[in-house]
């Protein structure tokens, strides 16, 4: 499997470096939030790390990306900028969405990135629509869906999965299972907790993968993406993966133990790859302490940008509620 | 429905009908439009206005879609979002309360939350109304729900003319725009003038001019409201009729200029009294135009239940012209 992946040297690093520029740019979130200048919810992807960054590898610019609320590593790993992503947190007029949308609601419409979603599920028609209209104007992108398993309980998956069949649209269905939704566990949701068996009821195709494994995820994308254009039909990737840290931030996890939470740790995506990599000696210790360097730059600038934002004035507050043309 | 003009030859047509040109042209001046919908296609649509379309446009564009009205105004929103210019029907408004995240939190909320990033040029069309003794839950009238949620426009063609033009002007808007059409109105005639290609979906449009009181009504409440102002006339009572047209945004310069010349209101709305487009046109009343004013408002709403099935009961609930001639000479001569 993992021929499909071409692990060079600065491929291996990469892939590293995007998660750890997710990790790290969370980690100042945090921060930020305990400053109070990230304010209202903060859902932090930490562990998750290895989805985002294995199936935005598999992906080209004219492809779409359907995000979750949970995707600050989606939009990271998608290549939107970190300074107007956290400019966007800290609600100021230069983020991605001039501080309207805030930490769930991420859009770069030059990267084809169509919206974090605070409606579980409630992104996933939208999938529909982005996929059907590529393909009517004869565009061979394909759709990448984001949802988290949470969101298999919703109507609107089940709807969305039945008319991408139906309709041979090209999306590439992206759960991210990380066994919980706020505290339900996934098998005190679902009556079948087997997602694959469940996207094979609308004869969606799918696998499952190891969602720890970064290499495993941008593997299994990319034949997935394969298998989408050469079938013609979407395709559905269950990524097995966990949330390390609480839902949000008011979250006691009274749903789940310390020692659960640990083992998982221990098969985390970025201790996993990384320690897998110096054990190969494919990684340099200085070359490790480059990738940290670089990645704690960028974030610095991407605090300094947000810190220097301007407000969007009051006088704005109705600006978009209806639009004067449609942007090209 | 409404009077021929004497200058220009016209045309005689149903309320269908004119929705059905309406949607022909749509999609023959512009290749973004396709249609999505429960049975638009080989069914002709449940109120037969999409008949035909199917044979001549194809499966592509005349999307026939399961009973998933979620995922269906989904996809609208989404291809709207890319470049397409679709027009989603509803089979009727109780249904569309299962696209409501999609109209509410989708639709109406990118443009504003992406700041600026995406236009959502949708069209939903729908129907709306009671009269068919189908009960409640085919009943309904929300319009005044959706007008409640800014982003959106709301429309209620009532003539031939709003039903065979109103479409165009949705379409060129870049906004999501709902087209409720009352199913009380498909098989009514009216006449259209040849020369007329459009028409605004900006403004409130005098009916009838009168200058005793000014009965202000949408959708399927103006021919009730037109018979009432006949039945008015008879008895010397000279009534305006106001038909609202847009619901959102509202023409609150149309209604206060009416109230300024006639100084007495009636509102008919078939939606219920509680929390009503009747009680925010009356409260914008109260607001800009109280000194105009030389009598209380007053409003014909749909009684406060469910609507029923039994026929004199429907008819109980909504309103009616008698009640409307009732209202309004009491208005203008208090007994
Ligand atoms: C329709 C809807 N219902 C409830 C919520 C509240 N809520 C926010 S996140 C969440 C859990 C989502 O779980 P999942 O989809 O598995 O995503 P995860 O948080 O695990 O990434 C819930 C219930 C919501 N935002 N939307
Ligand atoms: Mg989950």
């Amino acid at each position: 499997m993992i021929k499909r992946v071409h692990l060079d040297h600065a491929h291996m690093q990469h892939l590293l470096k995007a998660m750890i520029r997710i990790r790290r740019f969370e980690a100042k979130c945090v921060e930020l939030y305990q400053a109070q200048k990230i304010l209202g919810f903060l859902h932090l992807y930490d562990g998750e790390e290895a989805v985002s960054v294995g199936v935005m590898e598999a992906l080209t610019q004219d492809d779409a990306v359907i995000a979750t609320y949970r995707e600050h590593g989606q939009a990271l790993a998608r290549g939107v900028d970190p300074k107007c992503l956290m400019a966007e947190m800290m609600g100021k007029l230069n983020g991605c969405c001039r501080g309207r949308g805030g930490s769930m609601h991420f859009f770069d419409r030059a990267r084809r990135f169509y919206g974090g979603n605070a409606i579980v599920g409630g992104g996933m028609p939208l999938a529909l629509g982005v996929a059907l209209a590529d393909k009517m104007q004869g565009r061979s992108a394909i759709t990448a869906c984001f949802f988290g398993e949470g969101a298999v309980d919703e109507g609107e998956f089940h709807e969305t999965l039945n008319l991408a069949s139906l309709w041979r649209l090209p999306i590439l269905f992206v759960c991210e299972n990380n066994l919980y939704s706020m505290g339900m566990a996934v098998e005190r949701a679902e009556a079948d907790i087997d997602f694959v068996h469940k996207a094979s009821g609308y004869r969606v195709a799918g696998e499952k993968v190891d969602g720890m494994d970064v290499v495993a995820v941008e593997s299994a994308a990319r034949n997935a993406i394969d298998r989408i254009r050469s079938e013609n039909e979407p395709y559905f990737l269950e990524c097995r993966t966990y949330r390390f840290r609480a839902h949000s931030m008011f979250d006691a996890q009274l749903y789940r133990s310390k020692d659960e939470v640990e083992v998982w740790r221990k098969k985390g995506p970025i201790v996993r790859f990384q320690t897998w990599l110096e054990a190969n000696r494919l990684i340099k210790p200085e070359e490790l302490a480059t990738i940290e360097e670089e990645v704690d730059k960028e974030i610095a600038a991407a605090v300094a940008f947000a810190e220097a934002g301007p407000l969007e004035p009051v006088s704005e507050l109705e600006r978009f509620v209806t639009m004067e043309e449609v942007p090209s | 429905m409404n009077a021929p003009q004497a200058t220009a030859a016209a045309t005689r047509l149903t309320y269908r009908e004119a929705c059905k040109q309406a949607l022909r042209d749509a999609l023959l001046s512009d290749p973004r439009v396709f249609l999505m919908g429960e049975d638009i296609g080989r069914y002709g649509g449940c109120y037969a206005v999409t008949k035909g379309l199917l044979e001549e446009f194809g499966e592509e564009r005349i999307r026939d879609t399961p009973l998933s009205e979620s995922a269906f105004v989904g996809a609208g929103v989404g291809s709207a979002m890319v470049g397409m210019r679709p027009i989603v029907e509803i089979m009727t408004v109780n249904f569309s309360l299962l696209a409501l995240d999609q109209i509410v939190n989708n639709a109406v909320t990118i443009p504003h939350m992406s700041g600026g990033q995406f236009a959502i040029p949708l069209v939903i069309r729908m129907t709306t109304g009671g009269g068919r003794r189908v009960a409640a839950q085919h009943s309904r009238s929300l319009e005044g729900w959706y007008a409640h949620i800014p982003g959106l426009r709301v429309l209620t063609p009532a003539t031939v003319e709003d039903a065979r033009f109103m479409l165009k002007g949705a379409l060129a808007d870049p906004n999501p725009v709902i087209i409720f059409e009352h199913v009380m109105l498909y098989n009514m005639e009216g006449d259209l003038p040849s020369d007329m290609k459009e028409v605004d979906i900006a403004h409130a449009k005098v009916r009838r001019a009168g200058r005793d009181v000014s009965l202000i009504t949408y959708g399927g409440s103006l021919f009730k409201t037109l018979q009432a102002a006949d039945a008015l006339a008879s008895e010397g009572i000279e009534a305006e009729v106001i038909d609202l047209r847009v619901l959102r945004p509202l023409d609150t310069k149309s209604i206060l200029d009416s109230v300024a010349k006639t100084r007495r209101c009636v509102i008919i709305d078939e939606g219920w009294r509680s929390g009503s487009i009747s009680a925010e046109v009356g409260m914008r009343i109260a607001e800009e135009g109280f000194f105009e004013l030389d009598a209380p408002l007053r409003r014909v709403c749909s009684r406060e239940a469910p609507i029923p099935y039994a026929a004199h009961l429907e008819d109980a609930c909504l309103p009616q012209a008698a009640t409307i001639v009732a209202v309004a000479r009491e208005l203008v001569r208090p007994s």
